[in-house]
């Protein structure tokens, strides 16, 4: 046996308990990355992808309680002391949060923010060295280094994400993961940024997961894909196999949201799901994704379903996996459809 | 030709910044949608899109150019732009915060109908929930904007714009905030009105993909000009202005062409640039044009890009 996956989910399941009862965010993933590797998770509000990914840092409230294994390295981040646990945080895995605003202190200069865990996390550098780090950290992400001088309101959206790239890499962690690092962000600076990270993870030889519901932006970014649906993975294997010929209905559906510009099969045919994703408190029995799938059969509301392996390296959660790339969605949603969401 | 439902002539709005120069948000734009006609305004944030769909609603007043509906400008009279305003509706692009969270399903798609002093309610709020898909609309009468999901609170504000009969929709980011799976019922719900009622529609927008998905023409802008617009199947497929090639390369997709990542932030309507006003960021200026038409590019502005049927750009490049 080689080295241990630099991240590894073996049968995770985080259940909220809340007043109102138990509710059930993440039921049973089980996902490994080897060292340098790229994984895309893909899901929508509610599918428990922030949720299974802060389980990394061990960063989810107290009232949370998880079951199974979260490793990085080989290491079981829930059974971990809190001093091996701070090692952990920055240097050896960091997050880029979406929304960069609400994540940079408003009262401090970026600059700062970045020096900030590279002081705790090497009290001994002196402070021209960590200004050195913090300049060529700014630098690495397309910044001036002056730039570190601004405080978080004097910069763009694009700018402050990358200063939040910038923070996340300051402590060389080994593991980035991105939690929808580009949502708010124009077309063009949403290039940009997944540009700089994308450039980054490959120079610095990282482990990189993103998290978003953009299967292309995944697609585009990372080698490898999961899709996750009501707190389970629905289907994983090579992330352009699985946005172009995805076998489940639901990855093919989300794929189906962003058209192919100039495929006349989109041209006036928007491409929908009844419905909305479950509440993770109202999952199921059966599989949880059949009161919306258009190609339901009336087994998949009764019995169980887990992921099976339909071709080398692809799993689906699906007793009847679709086949072949011919048609973009299981069903179109003409025009002239009508629809009517359930309550 | 069709009189447009909505157009715009020669527009200008300009917001005035401390002491330095005005911002010009809206920098001379020329735009046509006409009855039954699906439009995508497509640009980046600062671009002054939604300063331009606020003008055609008769919230900002232009400094100069005209908006006309159905041919004849826009009043100026109050109780005339209360009236105007019930014919051109708007629905904005995060429904939670459009909605009132302290008013039901009900009360929120009868406020206009009460400010409009129509009658008739109830029968007009039952009959707006059905056409946006909130079937049966009795169900949905009670409750509050935090008691329903996303695209139900989106098919909620699109009831509130419907219930007055309009004639104009314009949408702004209307599917921005929605998950993706749920946004395309939203389009094909904008589709399908524009079908049955006829209505035109202005939709406000980043996404290329929702204007191949839904719209007939798009209007790309860029610092307060449209600089192409034309009918959407050529623009996407064939675009002539190098910054709808560069918007259209960085489309995320698999069979990827070549990205055009423009370098800077989008620029700042304070400071238009002398010439072509995309001229600093422009890559095919960067890569190499014949001297004559480099010096036009940094020297000579491009004239308003007039309404017209074809496919157009303001482009020195172009020839």
């Amino acid at each position: 046996m080689g080295a241990p996956p630099a991240l590894e989910f073996r049968d995770v399941h985080i259940t909220y308990r809340m007043r109102e009862g138990d509710i059930p965010a993440v039921r049973g993933v089980s996902l490994s990355l080897p060292a340098g590797s790229s994984l895309g998770i893909a899901g929508e509000s509610g599918s428990g992808k922030s949720t299974l990914i802060f389980a990394v840092l061990r960063l989810q409230p107290k009232s949370a309680r998880v079951t199974g294994k979260v490793l990085v390295d080989g290491e079981d981040v829930m059974a971990m002391s809190f001093n091996r646990l701070r090692a952990l945080r920055w240097a050896g895995a960091s997050i880029v949060f979406q929304g960069a605003l609400h994540g940079l202190n408003p009262i401090q200069r970026v600059g700062a923010q970045i020096a900030e865990p590279i002081s705790v996390h090497e009290p001994k550098l002196g402070r021209t060295e960590v200004g050195r780090r913090v300049g060529e950290l700014l630098e690495q992400v397309g910044l001036a280094v002056a730039r570190g001088r601004a405080y978080p309101h004097q910069l763009s959206g694009g700018q402050r994400q990358r200063v939040m790239i910038a923070m996340a890499l300051a402590c060389r962690p080994r593991i980035v993961v991105a939690d929808e690092p580009t949502t708010a962000l124009d077309l063009m600076v949403q290039a940009q940024v997944l540009t700089v990270l994308t450039d980054l993870v490959d120079q610095l030889g990282l482990t990189l997961v993103l998290i978003s519901h953009d299967l292309p932006v995944l697609a585009n970014t990372c080698r490898q894909a999961a899709v996750m649906y009501a707190g389970r993975v629905v289907e994983t294997g090579p992330s352009a196999e699985v946005f172009e010929r995805a076998a489940h209905p639901y990855s093919r559906a989300l794929a189906a949201a962003f058209p192919r510009i100039g495929d006349p099969r989109f041209r006036y045919a928007p491409a929908g799901l009844p419905g909305d994703p479950p509440f993770p408190a109202d999952v199921v029995q059966g599989c949880p994704f059949a009161p919306r799938c258009p190609v339901a059969r009336p087994d998949c509301v009764t019995r169980d379903i887990s992921l099976e392996q339909i071709a080398p390296g692809r799993l689906v959660a699906c007793r009847y996996p679709l086949v072949g790339s011919a048609e973009p969605r299981p069903h179109a949603a003409p025009a002239a459809a009508s629809t009517g969401e359930g309550a | 030709m069709t009189t447009p439902a909505l157009a715009a002539r020669g527009l200008e709005v300009t917001f005035p910044v401390g002491w330095g120069s005005p911002a010009r948000a809206v920098d001379g734009v020329d735009l046509s949608i006409l009855p039954g006609q699906i439009v995508a305004l497509v640009g980046e944030s600062g671009c002054g899109k939604s300063t331009l769909a606020r003008t055609l609603l008769g919230l900002q007043q232009p400094n100069a150019g005209q908006v006309l509906v159905g041919g004849e400008p826009l009043p100026t009279s109050r109780s005339a732009l209360k009236a105007y305003r019930r014919r051109a509706q708007m629905v904005l692009q995060d429904p939670m915060g459009a909605l009132n969270p302290r008013l039901t399903v009900y009360e929120s798609v009868a406020e206009g109908l009460r400010i409009h002093r129509v009658d008739g309610e109830a029968e007009r709020v039952l009959g707006a929930l059905a056409r946006v898909g909130l079937r049966p609309p009795q169900r949905f009468l009670g409750r509050y904007p935090r008691q329903l999901s996303g695209g139900q609170r989106q098919r909620v504000a699109i009831a509130g714009a419907l219930v007055l009969e309009p004639h104009v929709l314009i949408a702004d980011e209307p599917v921005s905030s929605l998950d993706a799976s749920v946004s395309g019922e939203i389009l094909a719900l904008l589709l399908r009105l524009r079908e049955q009622l006829g209505l035109s529609i202005l939709v406000i927008t980043h996404n290329l993909g929702l204007a191949w998905n839904i719209a007939d023409r798009i209007a790309v802008m860029y610092l307060g000009r449209i600089i192409e617009e034309g009918p959407t199947e050529q623009v996407l497929a064939d675009p002539k202005h190098p910054y709808t090639r560069a918007l259209l390369s960085v489309v995320p997709k698999i069979d990827r062409v070549k990205p055009i990542v423009l370098a800077g932030e989008p620029p700042d309507p304070t400071r238009v640039p002398a010439g072509c006003r995309f001229h600093p960021r422009c890559p095919l200026l960067r890569s190499g044009l014949a001297g004559a038409v480099a010096a036009r590019c940094r020297q000579v502005a491009l004239p308003v890009l007039p309404v017209q049927a074809a496919h157009a750009a303001a482009c020195h490049a172009l020839g």
